[in-house]
């Protein structure tokens, strides 16, 4: 318990969307290993405060895991080292003393960079927005065990339903693609009977949405799965390029 | 009437009037339905609506509203309507269908809401609940909501901390998530058909009332830093709860009490501000800068002992204490409920036992001793399989390891109390509306049907009840009674309210002190534990009243905030955040002291058995209490009575 170490933060700092970026330095002592990465760097912010400066911007909420909200590299890596985390869950016991944190935001096209390590994502929402549902208005639902669904299906549904929208995927992938993003929302609605009216139409939408919002198509390097705080399988990038072609126009 | 403390306890203005249905409970929602009046769609087109908040209840109200033909603005503070705090509910949602066919029904799950408040709810509110949850479901399934399955293709279900029926649906461990994924999207598909705007990094500051009627709201734009005014036919709150008035919570960083306070300071009287719920089975605190507290879903209750080294300070790993030199203290008071008592009761119990030196682990750093309890799995890993216990648990499982770094297989997982959810809220009525017309309060942010104890898995549904079923039906008869004017930005009254708000914030920036807004909001948070947490006393609420009062006047004379150029401003959110929560502070201490008697979650030591159970005083506080904002004074506390005609009032006995 309560082991303490040393770290150098080399933090990007932006002040804004247009302004000029680059490294900064900061060396943090004693800092107790019980904690994450983001209290590591709310301690930073008091220091920085207390100084009179800028806090360093980055985006958080739950810092549990589930929001999707946080989201930067760490040494190059898209929630930093340990797979299957995101880096609201990435705790100091993993990270050496004396060790270098090198934070950057996300770096592609469709993910301008706010402040700092923060990031515009809004374009995830708006890819949705085209077709990432089942068209159902409140009150006309049937009784819900007349749809009967069996286990490892449903189960299956969810593993893909349980993406979190971070943009990790797109961030180590070169192409800045959202297809592991986009393929798991069609998987999570293609693999239910709810989903089977519009799957055809909701394969198309979407991707031909992600390419209208400047995101880049997949070239197979399974980047985006190594990151996937939520494991989700590329596999299904593959299932989704079998599901339906984008049309034109 | 018993002694009334400081400034409050009187019946003058206007009575609370919770237009309650008469009648027969059982049919009362479908009856007051049929009496509701109504829109047709083509004049629904012309009336827009406003709801604050994307979590269940927002947006679940905000899609039901547009695909009824409102035009519908959200606004909400995340940058994605997908990260409000609804995601990280993990446990499930109640709902009485008897697929478990054990017995279960509307009446069943009514009278267990009724009980499980100990008595401190509408009874009307509670059986509506029940009527709907089971629509909910069908309506979440035909989504696409990926609820867990039986073998035969059928929704399973589970039992859930205090219930003796398995009525509890769920997605893994995430089914906040997986029932938020649901309501977003079908917000999204509103967005596109153009019903609903959506204006995400926005901070509601101000209520917008027009002779008295809620018409808009003032918010800040995070990003640019623009003050905006949104103004509208009706105003729908569905912020969420205030549990982070004690800084360290279950609920996410950024949850608030702010829209709650504008409108509360607006008008909006706020009741049974004391009632907050904390949450037996959490990962104990560990150092200085911790900025949370996460939850493990109390489902791990049905699966896990929970246990004390019987010898105060024994230290020996928990491998190491025999069987005869452990505690299993919830099995022994409670023989019938052991491990599956309501979450006050067990958070209680295991906070007795770590005053009395049994807690385990690292100290916390407020109150001195260990503060956890063990939750062992191992009886039924021995007995289910490692397998078994993975599919159930699996990602609170992990998330536990990461967390502590210890393996919850190879020993007890360790627990501790956390404020997490709060049953007190601004006041409505049966029809969800506040004591300012056309100002509408949903979810998490209303003071709801959960009295002074919520039920496990009850807050999911009534978020739900409420943005599905609810608000769609009563705002539509409130708008279909009130012809408004248009009221457009340049109203005197938007022009005030912004000008209000900006006044508020140069004074902030304007103080130029030394003192961090986290470490005001920690001192605030520390000392809201100890006086007005699992337990309370009149001497301590007494002081804790006098330090928020220091605290509040050290914010205003001594805060830091940095001097930076850009609009981006983290520590201004925060500390506009944190000046509610420290006017909520000395709302909450003000009614736990006029609340006489211990209910539910509100526990004061001068009332209680000798055998340390609580005792409730039907005959001096059988009501909710509702307090009024005045400007320079105190606040006023009013009651609505509350009667019970199918659920007769007992104590509360889970032994
Ligand atoms: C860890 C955890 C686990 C839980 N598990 C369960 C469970 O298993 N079952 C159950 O029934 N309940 C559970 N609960 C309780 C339940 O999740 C919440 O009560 C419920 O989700 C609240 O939903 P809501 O829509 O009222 O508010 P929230 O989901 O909190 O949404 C609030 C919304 O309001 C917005 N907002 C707030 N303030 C402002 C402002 N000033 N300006 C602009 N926007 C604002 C936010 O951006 C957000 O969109 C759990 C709670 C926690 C903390
Ligand atoms: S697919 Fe994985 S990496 Fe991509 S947004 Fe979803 S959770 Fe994040
Ligand atoms: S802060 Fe929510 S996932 Fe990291």
């Amino acid at each position: 318990m309560s082991r303490t170490l040393c770290l150098t933060l080399r933090i990007w700092r932006q002040a804004g969307p247009d302004a000029p970026g680059g490294f900064e330095s900061h060396r943090l002592e004693g800092v107790s290993a019980d904690l994450s990465l983001l209290e590591a760097l709310d301690q930073l912010n008091e220091q920085l405060i207390a100084a009179g400066q800028r806090p360093v911007g980055f985006d958080h909420d739950c810092r549990e895991g589930i929001c999707g909200s946080c989201g930067f590299l760490v040494n190059g890596q898209a929630h930093g080292p340990r797979a299957a985390t995101t880096v609201c869950q990435l705790y100091l016991r993993h990270v050496a003393d004396g060790a270098t944190l090198v934070l950057e935001p996300w770096r592609a096209r469709a993910f301008p960079v706010l402040q700092d390590l923060s990031v515009d994502r809004s374009g995830f929402d708006r890819i949705l927005a085209a077709g990432g549902y089942c068209s159902v208005n409140t009150g006309s639902a049937p009784e819900a065990n007349t749809i009967l669904i069996g286990r490892e299906q449903a189960a299956s549904a969810f593993d893909t339903a349980t993406c979190i929208g971070c943009g990790a995927c797109v961030a180590s992938c070169r192409n800045a693609s959202a297809s592991l993003f986009v393929a798991a929302k069609l998987a999570h609605l293609g693999q239910l009977p709810q989903g089977q009216p519009e799957r055809g139409q909701r394969a198309r939408a979407l991707q031909q949405r992600m390419a209208e919002e400047g995101f880049g198509s997949c070239s197979n390097t399974l980047e985006c799965e190594a990151v996937c705080p939520q494991q989700i399988s590329a596999d299904w990038i593959s299932w989704m390029h079998r599901e339906a072609r984008p049309q034109a126009g | 009437m018993t002694a009334a403390p400081s400034g409050n306890a009187s019946l003058d203005d206007l009575p609370l009037d919770p237009h309650l249905p008469a009648g027969r409970l059982a049919t009362a929602w479908e009856r007051t339905l049929l009496d509701l009046p109504r829109i047709s769609p083509a004049n629904k087109r012309g009336l827009r609506v406003l709801v604050v908040g994307s979590g269940l209840a927002g947006a679940s109200a905000a899609a039901t509203l547009a695909e009824q033909g409102y035009a519908v603005d959200v606004v909400t503070y995340h940058d994605s309507p997908r990260r409000a705090h609804s995601v990280a509910a993990q446990g499930g949602i109640n709902a009485a269908k008897n697929y478990a066919g054990d017995g279960d029904s509307i009446e069943r799950l009514f009278r267990d809401t009724v009980k499980g408040g100990d008595f401190r709810a509408r009874e009307a509110g509670c059986h509506r609940l029940a009527e709907i949850s089971g629509r909910l479901i069908d309506h979440c399934v035909a989504q696409g909501v990926p609820f867990a399955r039986e073998y035969g293709g059928t929704l399973a279900n589970r039992s859930f901390g205090g219930a003796l029926v398995s009525r509890t649906f769920y997605a893994r461990g995430q089914t906040g998530q997986q029932l938020l994924y649901g309501a977003v999207q079908a917000l999204l598909r509103q967005v596109e058909a153009g019903r609903v705007r959506l204006f995400c990094r926005r901070d509601m500051l101000d209520l917008i009332t027009v002779d008295g009627v809620a018409r808009g709201v003032v918010c800040r734009h995070q990003l640019s830093g623009a003050l905006e005014c949104h103004t509208a036919h009706a105003v729908l709150l569905a912020s969420g709860g205030y549990s982070n008035v004690y800084f360290l919570s279950t609920n996410a960083v950024k949850s608030n009490a702010t829209a709650l306070w504008c409108a509360h300071r607006r008008g909006a009287w706020f009741a049974n501000p004391c009632f907050t719920q904390v949450h037996p089975t959490c990962i104990p605190s560990g150092g200085a800068y911790q900025s949370k507290l996460t939850l493990m879903s109390e489902s791990l209750r049905n699966d896990g002992r929970v246990w004390l080294p019987l010898r105060p300070g024994d230290d020996r790993p928990p491998a190491e204490i025999p069987e005869a030199e452990r505690d299993y203290f919830l099995e022994r008071q409670y023989p019938t409920y052991g491990n599956l008592v309501p979450r006050d009761v067990a958070s209680r119990r295991a906070r007795e036992r770590c005053l009395a030196g049994q807690g385990v682990g690292p100290g916390d750093g407020g109150s001195g001793g260990a503060q956890g309890v063990y939750l062992d799995l191992a009886e039924a890993i021995a007995r289910d399989g490692r397998a078994a216990i993975e599919a159930r648990y699996g990602n609170l499982l992990q998330m536990y390891a990461r967390i502590t770094g210890e393996d919850p297989f190879a020993r007890p997982l360790r627990i501790a109390p956390a404020p997490h959810y709060t049953m007190g809220g601004l006041w409505v009525d049966y029809h969800l509306m506040s004591t300012i017309p056309g100002l509408f309060v949903l979810g998490e942010a209303n003071f709801s049907e959960h009295g002074a104890n919520r039920l496990g898995a009850s807050a999911l549904m009534q978020g739900l009840a409420d943005g599905y079923v609810i608000a769609p039906a009563t705002v539509t008869a409130w708008l279909a009674g009130q012809p408004q004017p248009e009221v457009g930005p340049e109203h005197p009254a938007c022009r005030a309210a912004l000008a209000d708000v900006r006044a508020r914030i140069d004074h902030l920036t304007a103080i130029g002190g030394s003192s961090s807004v986290d470490g005001l909001h920690r001192e605030l948070g520390l000392l809201m534990l100890d006086v007005c947490g699992i337990s309370r006393q009149a001497a301590g609420l007494r002081r804790g009243l006098e330090e928020v009062a220091q605290l509040t006047r050290r914010f205003h004379d001594d805060l830091c905030l940095p001097a930076v150029d850009t609009p981006i401003q983290g520590e201004l959110e925060k500390a506009l955040r944190l000046e509610d929560f420290l006017g909520l502070a000395d709302l909450m201490l003000r009614d736990a002291l006029a609340r006489e008697e211990s209910c539910g979650a509100h526990f004061r030591e001068e009332h209680q058995s000798e055998t340390g159970e609580a005792l409730r005083d039907d005959v001096h506080f059988a009501h909710i209490a509702a307090w009024k904002h005045r400007q320079g004074s105190v606040p006023q506390r009013h009651i609505e009575p509350l009667s019970f005609s199918t659920v007769v009032p007992q104590a509360r006995d889970y032994r």
